[in-house]
């Protein structure tokens, strides 16, 4: 084994921290080896209950891995985890009905309809939400009847959504629930997703896309090579709520830059010193695309 | 939060829920009931029109072909169905989709029971029908009705069993379908299905010997041939007490494979 020690990662849960049994996830010194490679390599984590926490990294960064570990998907080679309390190695029929799970692969196919689906699985849990609500709140009523491969992927996948709550679940996975989405799909998806929030479950989401990320988490951590990077809020990822200012303008022909704390301050000196309008004026400051793809291409 | 807990759904309405749900899998699924349940049956209608010799005793080729017909009916039934099915569940998703509910794992063999015994009963009762309808055979009577019985649920439980190990050796039910499919036709060939098995080469009997389908057939055939034909066995008769012993065997072994090698999901995604 050669994890080196975790070095302190921004925002995250230090690794000597106990484990916290009031988390909805609690992680320590996460390892997953896969051949003599370390997919998931030390990750330490503490999700609170009632958050949506976003893992995002790059694909193979070992998004999946973790999570199907949490889920009670796949064995652990080292470190400790607890899910809602309890061991998922360990985990039984009484922790599987708090838990809803949407795999990256979706739920299989069937010669069921969405509603006879949603019945089925109802029946598994101790207390399931109501079928017919559950596909309305997922905007498939119009295809309760419909068997699944008749769906377009979109349906599709808020089908496999639909099959992850209606257990009511309090703490929901979902594994890169809108790949291959259309835009407008992915919008009505994030305001399911909000809903969902507004019921109080906690969840576990991961993805790819950053505005994905950006709009729906309340916390974001950036995995990569099968380490956590940071844990922030969205708009403090990677400094960005601090990081400076770039002022951009034209002057004698060229095209300037500067980077400043203070723009209000610069762009009132800029406009001092020209006679009428700066000339392309522009302020920016890094996106959550910008820090995200610093923080993957660090190398090692 | 409130901590009062629900309890959990009980075995039994969970079981009820996975039985519904493998007969409308089964049965809405156009080529699995044309590959398991109409095959035997246009085997029997076409070899019926076809093959005509005479076995002695006044036995006819369908008379003989019913007991062999109706092995393959509960061997696809139970062995090719498991196989190809459920590998088809485990490379598509379902079987891992599954065990992350709180669905009893039990409920989930109980319900391929339950869709195993429906299948082969359809298919008993079509091919019966086929045969009494068609060719005029001989049902059985008496004790031969309870020898029917044993004979058909202990072959259909050890080849389920057998058929669920497969399904775990396979990549999908695609790759499973391209194994299972040709080693059930040669079995049949050599078990005694098609042809009587005194003509089969005695080294292609001791062969068939060591697999389920023959003893089903063999067992069968006592309960539709008349005592007579007995004799055309190899051994002189039907060797009931074999028959359970070798199908009890297979049951047992199937079992431990079972136990020992089925996973929830494909192969490295654990």
């Amino acid at each position: 084994m050669t994890r080196t020690p975790a070095a302190t990662v921004p925002g995250a849960v230090h690794p000597s921290t106990p484990l916290d049994p009031d988390a909805a996830i609690s992680v320590r010194g996460l390892v997953r080896r896969y051949g003599d490679r370390n997919a998931v390599d030390g990750v330490d984590l503490d999700i609170r209950r009632g958050e949506i926490f976003a893992l995002l990294g790059p694909n193979g960064a070992g998004k999946t891995t973790t999570v199907e570990i949490l889920e009670g998907h796949r064995r652990r080679d080292g470190g400790e985890v607890r899910v809602l309390g309890v061991d998922p190695a360990t985990g039984d029929r009484r922790w599987k009905s708090d838990i809803g799970i949407v795999l990256q692969s979706g739920a299989g196919d069937s010669q069921l309809s969405c509603l006879e689906l949603l019945r089925a699985q109802a029946a598994y849990f101790p207390d399931p939400r109501d079928p017919a609500e559950v596909l309305d709140l997922v905007g498939l009523t119009e295809k309760a009847g419909a068997r699944g491969r008749t769906l377009s992927g979109g349906q599709r996948r808020r089908l496999d959504v639909a099959l992850g709550i209606v257990g009511r679940p309090r703490l929901l996975f979902l594994d890169e629930p809108t790949t291959g989405f259309d835009p407008e799909a992915r919008r009505q998806f994030w305001s399911l997703i909000r809903s969902l929030r507004e019921l109080g479950t906690t969840m576990l989401l991961t993805t790819h896309y950053l505005d994905e990320a950006e709009e729906l988490a309340d916390r974001v951590g950036v995995i990569t090579r099968g380490r956590l990077v940071e844990v922030a809020v969205p708009a403090e990822l990677g400094g960005r709520g601090t990081a400076p200012a770039v002022v951009h303008w034209t002057e004698d022909g060229a095209r300037r830059s500067a980077e400043t704390a203070t723009p209000t301050a610069f762009v009132a000196e800029l406009a001092a010193r020209f006679p009428g309008e700066v000339p392309d004026l522009a302020v920016a400051r890094p996106t959550l695309e910008d820090v995200y793809l610093r923080m993957i291409g660090e190398p090692e | 939060m409130t901590t009062v807990e629900r309890p959990l759904p009980s075995l039994f309405s969970v079981v009820r829920t996975r039985a519904g749900v493998e007969l409308k899998e089964f049965f809405r699924q156009r080529e699995s009931v044309v590959f398991t349940l109409f095959f035997p049956v246009i085997l029997l209608l076409a070899l019926g029109a076809i093959l005509d010799y005479d076995l002695g005793s006044g036995v006819d080729f369908p008379q003989y072909f019913m007991a062999g017909i109706i092995a393959v009916g509960i061997f696809g039934a139970s062995l090719q169905n498991m196989a190809i099915h459920i590998a088809g569940e485990r490379s598509d998703g379902t079987l891992k989709s599954l065990s992350g509910t709180p669905m009893p794992k039990s409920a989930y063999f109980i319900g391929k029971v339950v869709q195993v015994l429906a299948v082969a009963v359809a298919t008993i009762v079509i091919l019966l029908l086929i045969g009494v309808f068609v060719y005029g055979i001989t049902l059985p009577s008496g004790r031969d009705w309870l020898t029917f019985a044993w004979v058909a649920a202990l072959g259909a439980a050890a080849c389920t069993l057998l058929g669920i190990t497969v399904s775990t050796l396979a990549r999908n039910s695609r790759s499973a379908s391209a194994t299972v499919t040709p080693i059930a036709l040669v079995l049949e060939f050599i078990s005694g299905v098609f042809l009587p098995f005194d003509q089969v080469p005695t080294w292609l009997q001791t062969i068939a010997s060591l697999f389920p389908l023959k003893w089903m057939a063999q067992g069968l055939r006592s309960v539709f041939l008349p005592d007579e034909l007995a004799l055309r066995e190899p051994a002189g008769s039907f060797e009931l007490g074999r028959v359970a012993l070798v199908l009890g065997l297979w049951c047992v072994v199937g079992l431990v494979l079972c136990v020992r090698t089925f996973r929830w999901q494909e192969r490295g995604e654990d």
